[in-house]
């Protein structure tokens, strides 16, 4: 019941959020100077046809009632139209959605590898020269964002030593045979394990930016509560039961450990997934993030709703699988 | 124990020194740019267009680390951007860090219907992705300085409200504010006189983080070109340029991005390190 009586406040309170994001955004783009209506039109265009698609677009109503407009045709589905695709946002939206979220999933992947790796080999080799690099490498990863690191990977491994690719999502003359956009997981089921190789080498740059900063948060703090698990008693016991050192570490102390790194992951996969804009800008990638700077510099008031929005309610529910996922696995709360 | 905590101790100093030397020097480069270099940073030389730094053959002497496409010199525009850079890394961090410490004491020590509003526009805040806001921002209020400053207040005070309020709420419930205000104090006074000092090396240590962190921002608001504009010399203009001639001219895009990377890294290490200067265990 208890469980039950918290879901149901944590949903009421992320659709308050909702509403708040789309009020702010809203009002907030409708103060962007620049006419998009007449960006649109060519430059002979006569007053009439200006004042034609300003009504077309709802932009001739006042800020307020555009407002119940907009939100009255979420409800029911609908995001408006894209002022400069001319097609309905949400589907443009949901177009490259995939591709933003496979970038984000396999940039976790790569974190919780490395992060989970350093924060293993720290604890095997504490009080060692090993230990204390990891710990300079995790600072310096720790230190520097995301974009910095995207622009190091670009010239060490894009121009220095061209091995991967650094624009795009995959090579334009390649035939795809898919029919949904996620194209990683697709190439995968379709047993196209060229094309496969061909994305991975085109999405292991962005990803790995995003990665790092994410891997040295993971390693750090997994290897703290590791540290502290190796003191408790029930380890010293393995440890006289005659278990080695690795079976010690991973079997024994890591479930245990793991907890607290869990719920942090969650709260920085937000952050990673925010990253993505300025990293698929950087990599010619064609995500959410891409098609959101495009927007804005195009004043498509519509389109940049739509991907505020979605990148909104994304943030929130990780938030909640997170919450949740940490529910069901701390014993102290599924039995309450 | 001893033992571990001066060595502890130790590697906080080297931190704090190396990235404290390199943020002077930068402080000092800007302060003199005019002096330092001989060229101005927008000073063009078409006949001098991609020349590379002065340890490689063809090098042009007076252009110690090359010039770009326009013939205007590398080092001029980089000691001219850290004007930039350290203008917003100050003006915009401190700004910040005022208002976010500010609503996040009143938030945390006052509670009630104080917090209920702010925790809620805290949340809000979370869920927008912080550069595309900022690009959404600079979008409303044109480019310029003035702007990249407003957009970083905007988009970053909820890193010290949502801090400063877990650590005001901490204080707040100790017995000593309560003693305070037995003795006479007001609610307000107590907050100011009482709460805050022992909540400042909390905000001194995330201040020095946002230094870092803004310029970073303004980094990528003038790699997205919507930062000051494109003739004024900023670390972020400089690497989007070089971007596009990296095959040709590797130094327009590396020289400032090592002074990017830099300081960054220092602002970083220096509020990480102040972080254990202040932390009691190890002090």
């Amino acid at each position: 019941m208890q469980i039950l009586r918290s879901l149901l406040f944590r949903l009421a309170s992320t659709a308050a959020t909702l509403v708040g994001v789309a009020v702010i955004v809203f009002f907030v783009i409708r103060v962007v100077p620049g006419d998009p209506i007449a960006m649109m039109l060519p430059p002979g265009a006569t007053a009439e046809d200006i004042a034609r698609l300003t009504a077309l677009y709802g932009l001739d109503k006042s800020i307020p009632e555009q407002f119940f407009i907009w939100a009255s045709g979420v409800l029911q589905g609908d995001f408006g139209t894209s002022i400069t695709a001319r097609r309905p946002v949400l589907d443009l939206v949901l177009g490259r959605l995939p591709a933003t979220l496979e970038l984000s999933i396999m940039a976790l992947v790569i974190a919780v590898i490395l992060g989970g790796v350093a924060a293993l080999m720290g604890t095997r080799e504490r009080g060692t020269k090993v230990e204390a690099g990891i710990d300079v490498a995790n600072g310096m990863a720790l230190s520097v964002p995301d974009f910095l690191w995207a622009l190091i990977l670009i010239l060490l491994f894009g121009v220095a030593w061209p091995v991967f690719h650094i624009s795009g999502r995959v090579t334009p003359s390649l035939d795809l045979p898919f029919v949904t956009n996620f194209y990683l997981f697709e190439s995968l089921v379709r047993l196209r394990f060229d094309l496969w190789v061909d994305i991975v080498s085109h999405m292991f740059m962005p990803a790995l930016a995003l990665a790092i900063p994410l891997a040295a948060i993971i390693g750090q703090l997994l290897k703290q509560s590791l540290k502290e698990t190796m003191h408790l008693d029930y380890v010293t016991l393995a440890r006289t039961k005659g278990y080695g050192e690795n079976h010690v570490i991973i079997r024994e102390a890591l479930p245990n450990a793991i907890l607290p790194t869990l719920t942090l992951v969650g709260v920085q996969f937000t952050f990673l997934i925010g990253g993505t804009v300025i990293i698929e800008r950087l990599f010619s990638y064609e995500g959410l993030g891409n098609m959101a700077i495009d927007a804005v510099i195009n004043r498509d008031l519509p389109l940049i709703q739509g991907i505020v929005i979605l990148f909104a309610v994304l943030f929130t529910v990780v938030n909640l699988v997170v919450d949740l996922t940490y529910a069901l696995l701390n014993p102290r709360l599924r039995h309450a | 124990m001893l033992d571990g905590r001066s060595q502890v101790r130790r590697k906080i100093g080297l931190r704090l020194w190396l990235s404290g030397g390199w943020l002077t020097i930068l402080v000092f480069a800007a302060l003199f740019a005019p002096l330092l270099s001989p060229h101005g940073p927008l000073e063009q030389d078409l006949f001098l267009g991609r020349m590379p730094p002065f340890w490689e053959a063809g090098a042009e002497p007076g252009y110690y680390l090359g010039t770009d496409s326009l013939g205007r010199d590398v080092l001029a525009r980089i000691l001219y951007g850290a004007r930039v850079a350290l203008v917003v890394a100050l003006v915009a961090g401190s700004i910040t860090a005022l208002v976010g410490s500010t609503l996040g004491l009143l938030a945390g020590y006052l509670r009630g219907w104080v917090d209920v509003v702010i925790s809620r526009l805290i949340d809000i805040w979370m869920a927008f992705p912080p550069v595309l806001f900022s690009i959404l921002l600079i979008a409303v209020l044109g480019p310029g300085l003035v702007s990249i400053i407003i957009a970083i207040v905007v988009i970053d005070w909820t890193r010290f409200a949502r801090v400063v309020r877990a650590e005001a709420m901490a204080q707040g419930a100790m017995d000593y504010p309560a003693s305070a205000q037995i003795a006479g104090r007001t609610r307000l006074s107590t907050m100011i006189v009482e709460i805050l000092p022992n909540v400042l090396p909390t905000i001194v240590v995330l201040l020095t983080l946002e230094m870092g962190i803004a310029v970073i921002v303004e980094a990528i608001l003038s790699f997205v070109n919507l930062s000051i504009s494109t003739d004024d010399p900023t670390w972020g203009g400089m690497i989007s340029e070089g971007r596009t001639s990296i095959h040709q001219a590797w130094w327009i895009m590396v020289f400032p991005l090592i002074a990017l990377f830099l300081t960054v890294l220092s602002f970083s290490q220096f509020g990480e390190g102040l972080k254990d200067r202040f932390d009691p265990v190890l002090r």
